[in-house]
């Protein structure tokens, strides 16, 4: 049962979310909420055409429509030297198409009206004039020698974009020549696109007579943002101040800049008014960041005893017209090299080849740590393989080759230090909520009885809190997170942070972390982010890292309080500082545990009662670069059955343990969870953005791009094994990425267990009825 | 998205409506709920110059029953029919609960959707098993036909630009014991129809079947009624074995397309699987009645 955020010592505790009163009414402030006056809106003009050369842009009918301010073209961008801008994976994009347009719904021209409406009926009078070139949809088709060159201003001319690889490629292949089973798979991850309810959007308002741009964006990470519109746009830094208000979703695709975002600041530059820029629902699925489209070939070798010896894993990575990726600055493939998952393995080999297509670019991290999705996706179904291979169950296979618990920290083939697991305790929480051998025995009586009834399991480790600043950066700024906190004289805090949730829940988990270090209650703790005037720098939220970062920052800074709190509680208690103890919830008189002050005494005195020559005020910072990643991992287990007649799937039964080290809220943990994996079984059944041969995008709206609702989601049942971290300050790792990363694999690896008495091994996602149905009348399997 | 500009009426006589359809012409679109008109608008893919929004004609929400059969209002909103109680025609509220969902069910009206003429809708499908027709009106005069002949094209009726569609008359079936289901394979809740079959029995005391209707939605251009299946079980006892022969006939008739739901052996495998399941629930369920 959840309860109220006055209780306390909270940490750990389903305390209710303190954001959900106003979310749930529809009282929260979102972009579009926002109206400035004398406000302006902008639409944008977009390419129909996936690959064409732009001829003339006749713009006069447009200027007649009532309220229209200005349109802006490439053209003028270029004069301004930025119809290009850096993308954060180090390529660059087109804001305002110049020459050609590479992908459909490109932008080509942007309208500022008096009001939306005009904006919009302007933007359908804008003549352009196209000249059709051959589209390049497959990334494989790209690759050839005789593909047309689609990005004409690089110096390479060609359409491959970076060659990545790690781990030992002579080693690897020698293992595997050497190993009496090798099992090899190719999985495709198709494009999809994180969908957030809310799509992205902007309002620009400079103000002439101060100089200072006030920015409101849809933005994961305001602080980096400021940093990046500084660098483009060339304001000075302290004269942006980006605001990014309640935010309605993100799921990676609020992370990048784009390009509507960089015109409407330009326009608000040049009028001297706000300009509001809010995409529709097509232009979100169909332009900005989209996910996965990796095409993945695994190779495992293995004894015949089911023991692990090699993985090498080859992948073409589709990233559309540009580079879009918003990873760390080193990691072009993000942090792919997960990629040999829960498992020991000797040697391992991993290499990415990126490849431009006349295809929107990205591709973002859709609720995942930087291709962690696919890395997993990728493991645990060639492992899955790999069992059917050797007539070994999928538990015990994943049993034979888990890391030990005495191994960690372990050192990965592919270069990462795991921090902590226990994945045999894991899976066997999740074996016994499911009841695995019951489970199997109805499956065997069913399957008699003429059903396909499939179990799937998904022992899954992420990486996450990017990251220790050794290694991760985004365009050089190293990738800490801050948190800063004000203790006010009746005891009631403020904490600002440098990330920025967008339905995480951080309002009331990180106000636990800080009550629980102070012997506060949560409903004391106002937490705020976004704003960059007043919070400290940080990377923002995504990848899973608020709760390893600023979550650590936030326990840290509460530590830093506690310091001087105990200074003062030893002047109020009248004893010095070293016989002043913290008892969890108050600071008490070594040996005379009666005579105690909390906070709310200490934080009086720290404005009216000082010790003498003491500081005033009770308040501090912390910016918290993480000693290593942490590693959760998850152990998933599915059971479906497939319908004859209709080649639809139910999933009967979803059983998922995780462990994300120490939990902070049980119930938002859980809320976590059940959002990941809705999306995992949206991924998994229900979703692809496709293209036809031209480069129309055939999933541009909710008709077409499907998302689950409640009633297509199954039944979560959900549990979980605590290994801490053992460098997290409180021992957390971050959950919300680990249900889209962990829970695809497991519902694919039950389809194929469903048909794997008739041969299959593999199933191509998304398992859409129809594409199932195909699958079970070639096996002449249909009712 | 903003719809392009458009003046807006909202008539309270059919005259009014009338003198609009003289005025605008092709220029006009009527709205009666809005549900795929508005969209479109939105989205630029229809820009009528004028809305008529017939909403206010009250006397057009409400349906009578009568010994002949249901005659329904062509603004009846779907929500409005999914809670109606009419145990003569039982199809009804089996297929209201699928069409899209409650906030489209709260406006979306009978007579819109079936002038919208989409061959996935579900009410094209259940009236025309219903063997349903509809009342026109204009100025000049009243015109009867059946739902079948209103059905041209895709998207497109037997409407001229002055008429209105005023009522569905649905005749009374032929015994008191008439079974209905509707069968519906979405992609997800709301979807349009991959494929969906509306199915009517009405059964006379021996358990033969005195009357049948079969209606199909997204399995041709237009929805459609599959007779051939219909008269395959009219005065045949209901039994597995016919049922399994009727199912195979329902999947030949109809004119699916191949697209991004399936392809057109699957949607006519669909068109058998659900005939079969659904005529096997209602002889299931007239057993239990038959038994108890």
């Amino acid at each position: 049962m959840a309860i109220e955020a006055t209780e306390t010592r909270p940490l750990g505790k389903a305390i209710k979310r303190k954001e959900d009163p106003r979310l749930v009414r529809g009282q929260g402030r979102y972009l579009d909420d926002i109206v400035l006056p004398g406000m302006l809106y902008m639409a944008l003009a977009r390419s129909p055409y996936a690959h064409a050369r732009i001829k003339e842009i006749r713009l006069d009918q447009a200027y007649q429509v009532p309220g229209v301010k200005a349109i802006l073209t490439g053209a003028d961008l270029e004069k301004m030297n930025l119809s290009w801008m850096p993308t954060l994976a180090g390529d660059r994009q087109m804001v305002l198409a110049t020459g050609k347009v590479l992908f459909q719904y490109q932008e080509v021209a942007a309208v500022v009206a008096e009001s939306r409406a005009a904006a919009e009926d302007a933007v359908q009078l804008i003549e352009i004039d196209y000249e059709p070139l051959a589209p390049v949809v497959d990334p494989y088709a790209a690759l050839k020698a005789d593909a047309p060159l689609l990005r004409e201003d690089r110096d390479q001319k060609d359409n491959h974009i970076f060659h990545w690889e790690v781990g030992d490629r002579k080693a690897t292949d020698d293992a595997l020549a050497s190993s009496p089973v090798v099992v090899k798979e190719f999985i495709r991850m198709p494009r999809v696109h994180p969908a957030p309810v809310e799509p992205c959007g902007c309002i620009a308002d400079y103000q002439k007579a101060t100089g200072k741009l006030t920015w409101y964006v849809t933005s994961q990470a305001p602080h980096a943002h400021r940093t990046v519109l500084a660098l483009v746009s060339g304001l000075p830094e302290h004269m942006i101040h980006v605001i990014s208000p309640d935010i309605g979703g993100g799921f990676g695709n609020k992370v990048p800049v784009y390009p509507g975002y960089v015109c409407s600041v330009v326009m608000s530059l040049q009028l001297g008014r706000p300009v509001k820029w809010v995409e529709t629902r097509t232009e979100n699925i169909a332009t900005t960041n989209f996910a996965r489209d990796y095409h993945m070939t695994a190779e495992i070798g293995a004894t015949q005893e089911g023991i692990v010896t090699a993985l090498k894993v080859a992948t073409i990575a589709d990233h559309g017209a540009f580079d879009a990726a918003a990873d760390p600055s080193k990691f072009p493939a993000g942090l792919f090299s997960i990629v040999t998952g829960s498992y020991d393995f000797p040697v391992a080999f991993a290499e990415v080849d990126g490849v431009y297509t006349n295809k929107a670019p990205g591709g973002v991290a859709y609720r995942c740590s930087f291709r962690v999705t696919e890395a997993s996706y990728l493991i645990e179904r060639v492992m899955n393989t790999l069992a059917l291979k050797l007539n070994l169950d999928p538990a015990e296979i994943r049993r034979r080759n888990f890391i030990r618990p005495e191994q960690f920290p372990y050192q990965s083939p592919l270069g990462w230090t795991y921090d902590s697991g226990n994945y045999d305790a894991t899976l066997n929480e999740a074996l016994k909520l499911v009841d695995y051998e019951q489970l199997r025995k109805q499956q065997a009586e069913r399957r008699a009885g003429g059903e396909l009834v499939g179990i799937g399991i998904s022992t899954f480790t992420e990486i996450v809190g990017a990251g220790p600043s050794n290694t991760f950066d985004i365009l050089g700024i190293k990738m800490f997170d801050s948190c800063e906190i004000r203790i006010h004289p009746t005891g009631k805090a403020i904490a600002r942070l440098g990330t920025r949730h967008q339905g995480q829940g951080h309002e009331t988990t990180f106000a636990q972390v800080i009550a629980d270090e102070l012997g506060m209650t949560a409903a004391d703790v106002l937490i705020e982010e976004g704003d960059t005037d007043t919070a400290p720098y940080g990377l923002g939220t995504y990848a899973s890292r608020s709760t390893p970062t600023a979550g650590g920052a936030a326990a840290l800074a509460a530590r830093r309080i506690r310091q001087k709190a105990i200074q003062i509680a030893a002047h109020l208690l009248e004893v010095s500082p070293d016989d002043v103890e913290w008892n969890g919830e108050k600071f008490a008189a070594k040996g005379l545990e009666s005579r105690a002050v909390g906070m709310s005494e200490v934080a009086l005195a720290a404005y009216t009662n000082l010790p003498e020559g003491m500081e005033p005020g009770l308040e501090a910072t912390y910016y918290y670069d993480p000693p290593n990643l942490t590693f959760p991992n998850g152990a998933y287990v599915a059971m479906v059955a497939i319908d004859r007649g209709t080649g639809e799937v139910k999933v009967e039964r979803f059983v998922a343990v995780d462990d994300c080290g120490t939990v902070i809220n049980p119930m938002v943990v859980d809320g976590q969870v059940h959002g990941g994996l809705t999306e995992g079984f949206g991924i998994a059944f229900m979703q692809e953005i496709a293209y036809d041969e031209d480069g129309n995008n055939l999933a541009p709206n909710f008709m077409e791009y499907l998302v689950p609702t409640a009633v297509e989601a199954p039944h979560w049942e959900t549990g979980r094994t605590v290994t801490p971290s053992p460098h997290h300050p409180i021992g957390a790792k971050g959950v919300g990425e680990s249900p889209n990363v962990g829970s695809p694999a497991a519902f694919v690896n039950a389809v194929v267990d469903a048909l794997s008495p008739y041969g299959v091994t593999n199933v191509e996602i998304p398992l859409f009825p129809w594409k199932v149905w195909n699958v079970l009348k070639e096996l002449g399997l249909t009712q | 998205m903003f719809p392009s500009a458009f003046e807006y009426y909202a008539p309270k006589t059919l005259d009014e409506v009338y003198g609009l359809l003289a005025q605008y012409g092709d220029e006009a679109k009527i709205l009666a709920g809005g549900q795929s008109l508005l969209p479109m608008m939105k989205l630029r893919l229809a820009a009528p110059s004028v809305l008529i929004d017939i909403g206010s004609l009250g006397h057009l929400s409400s349906a009578t029953e009568t010994a002949e059969g249901l005659s329904m209002g062509a603004l009846m909103r779907h929500k409005t029919i999914e809670t109606s109680h009419w145990p003569h025609y039982p199809l009804l509220r089996e297929t209201a609960p699928w069409i899209a969902d409650p906030l489209v069910r709260n406006r979306g009206t009978i007579g819109g959707s079936l002038a919208h003429a989409d061959p996935a809708a579900d009410w094209g499908a259940a009236l025309l098993a219903l063997g349903a027709s509809v009342q026109i009106e204009s100025r000049d005069r009243i015109r009867h036909m059946a739902l079948e002949e209103f059905f041209v094209d895709l998207y497109t009726t037997a409407l001229e630009p002055q008429e209105v569609l005023t009522r569905i008359v649905i005749p009374v079936p032929a015994t008191a014991a008439t079974f209905a289901r509707y069968l519906k394979l979405e992609r997800k809740v709301g979807d349009f129809a991959v494929v969906g079959v509306a199915i009517t029995v009405s059964l006379a005391i021996d358990g033969t079947v005195a009357q049948a209707g079969i209606g199909m939605a997204a399995m041709s251009g237009v929805p459609f009624a599959a007779h051939q299946t219909e008269s395959l079980l009219v005065g045949r006892q209901l039994t597995p074995a016919l049922i399994k022969e009727v199912s195979e006939s329902a999947s030949q008739e109809g004119d699916p397309e191949s697209d991004r739901r399936g392809s057109a052996e699957y949607k006519r495998s669909m068109a058998r699987v659900f005939v079969e399941r659904g005529l096997s629930q209602i002889l299931q369920q007239w057993e239990s009645t038959q038994s108890a």
